[in-house]
């Protein structure tokens, strides 16, 4: 079975973002992690791959800096990767973005697909749906636990009330969410194979995808800021001030 | 032209969601429903009382209604009509399926939109929500997903808009079957409505800190909410998570227990009425919303704060 799993490299989400001048894209240092959320699509992919004889490809599209996301997902123990890297890709919508992934995508041959809900950094939300009206294959979303019949796959899919249980054949595309499996970290040997392992690099012109974006950032403005208020250390009695607040707010 | 709204069936009525969308679509011309649910005469008659002037009602049955609502909306739109959805589960599936179908983007995000004379112009908190960006689009059709609590729903006293039932199309090799729904035993009010919200962040240490979370909401009578840094952590689930990528929440008081503050929280939730942080790290970004910053341990602090208002 050939799964595909979708993952991004972002900023660490720890550090405040910032935009470039000009184009307003974001920042992207030479080392960026793995999307944390991702680490679930590879290890469910990985489960997948070793319960039906199958392989991890790992597809990813964005600027590759020193490609030490990726090699995160590989040393969790996905097969390879294709890294889809071009300066006219920069500044990408999610339809771009989910028709240069699903090129890729045909290209490696595919029985499964998997992604995250969105990613951190850029959160637009549609782009695992894009990919899949692109594919022709269903879009099993927002998955929070995933199971491969024959032929089928079947899911948890979250909804506001609580869940569905949602089937579909394969081919398919599943969007799964944080915490749908433990992932498993990387071991010693993981990360010593990872270097080794091949990284496919792809642009939007071997891919034959025409890059047009019509969105476009016009302008950007300070928000109203909040006023800060009272701040104070807790030397064993703070709690009495969150107590009057709430008094004061008439909530308690 | 024409302007759509996008509405799911929720406990057999249109959702908040979707009424709050009509809110803002009703300013901007005859507005026209895309209702996707079992229907009935009173759930109409709800959307013509706020606004919309017509319905077209998809009735999906068991199946997994984006792949053939797309299909069906795809061949009837016409490409100076905006259609607004909501930053919401099965909004996100039609949306993005639908946007591919038709070969234009999704301005996703968005908490305002208005038209232009050459296309549409989207509003959005960037970076924490410090920033505002306006973003433009000049080839339509127009997919916005405007994020929830963007608008007040009310009602305006409209009459019954009128209906037109459409027939699903086969999606092919898309289609897939809901074939049961569960829903979840949920203790307290949701996040979305709470009047007190308590999140956690990183700064609880571990998943059984979330515990104290749990217990002081409790306590409260709170929704219960987390940083996406905890859910991507595996220690609470996804529909828990506050901020750019899940919930957006305005409760009348916000206690953030163990959270920083990243950028990718602050957005969902920095206008709440009241905002109360603990956390260890003096500098750490919350402080600067919070109108009660405590700087101080949540292992000491909130045990303290459940036994004081437990005592009361």
């Amino acid at each position: 079975m050939n799964v595909v799993v979708c993952v991004k490299q972002i900023p660490d989400p720890a550090t405040p973002y910032t935009l470039e001048d000009g184009t307003n894209w974001l920042v992207r240092p030479e080392e960026q992690i793995l999307d944390d959320g991702d680490r679930y699509g590879v290890e469910i992919g990985l489960q997948i791959a070793q319960a039906n004889e199958g392989t991890v490809t790992l597809v990813s599209m964005g600027p590759a800096g020193n490609g030490q996301g990726i090699r995160q997902a590989l040393a969790m123990g996905a097969d390879k990767a294709v890294l889809i890297e071009d300066d006219t890709l920069r500044g990408a919508d999610a339809l771009t973005t989910a028709r240069a992934l699903a090129a890729a995508i045909k290209n490696e041959g595919f029985d499964l697909v998997i992604a995250g809900t969105e990613s951190t950094d850029g959160y637009s939300g549609v782009v695992p749906q894009m990919l899949a009206q692109i594919l022709d294959i269903p879009a099993l979303t927002y998955a929070t636990k995933v199971e491969i019949g024959n032929g089928s796959l079947s899911i948890h899919r979250q909804t506001q009330a609580g869940y569905d249980t949602v089937e579909a054949s394969l081919p398919a595309l599943v969007s799964v969410t944080a915490g749908v499996v433990e992932p498993r970290y990387p071991t010693f040997k993981g990360i010593m194979d990872a270097k080794k392992k091949p990284v496919d690099e792809q642009s939007a012109g071997s891919l034959g995808v025409e890059v047009a974006v019509d969105q476009k950032v016009t302008s950007i403005a300070d928000a109203a800021e909040r006023a800060a208020g009272q701040k104070i250390e807790d030397e064993g009695e703070a709690h009495l001030a969150i107590v009057a607040l709430l008094e004061d707010r008439k909530v308690i | 032209m024409a302007t759509y709204v996008f509405v799911e069936e929720e406990n057999g009525g249109p959702s908040t969601l979707g009424l709050e969308l009509l809110a803002k679509a009703r300013e901007l011309e005859e507005v026209t429903v895309i209702y996707v649910g079992s229907g009935s005469d009173d759930a109409f008659a709800e959307l013509g009382s706020h606004g919309a002037t017509s319905v077209i009602h998809f009735d999906a049955g068991d199946r997994l209604p984006a792949a053939p609502v797309a299909e069906a909306l795809g061949d009837r739109v016409g490409s100076e009509d905006v259609i607004l959805f909501g930053q919401a589960y099965t909004d996100r599936d039609v949306a993005g399926r639908l946007a591919a179908r038709l070969g234009v983007g999704v301005l996703s995000n968005a908490f305002d939109v208005q038209q232009t004379g050459g296309g549409v112009e989207t509003s959005h908190e960037i970076l924490g929500g410090t920033q505002i960006a306006t973003a433009a689009a000049t080839q339509g059709p127009f997919l916005v997903l405007i994020r929830p609590k963007s608008f007040a729903a009310e009602p305006l006293g409209g009459g019954t808009p009128t209906v037109d039932e459409i027939a699903m199309p086969a999606a092919g090799s898309s289609e897939a079957t809901v074939t049961a729904s569960q829903a979840e035993e949920r203790e307290g009010p949701q996040l979305g409505d709470a009047k007190i919200v308590v999140s956690g962040g990183r700064g609880l240490g571990s998943a059984e800190a979330y515990d104290l979370v749990e217990s002081l909401g409790k306590t409260l009578g709170a929704a219960t909410g987390a940083t996406r840094a905890i859910v991507d952590s595996g220690w609470v689930p996804y529909a828990k998570q506050v901020g750019q990528t899940g919930k957006t929440v305005k409760p009348d008081v916000y206690i953030a227990c163990g959270i920083s503050g990243a950028m990718q929280h602050l957005v969902g939730m920095k206008d709440s009425k009241t905002i109360i942080a603990i956390n260890k790290d003096p500098d750490a970004p919350i402080f600067s919303l919070a109108d009660l910053g405590v700087i101080g341990d949540v292992h000491n602090v909130m045990p303290k704060l459940i036994e004081a208002l437990q005592a009361r």
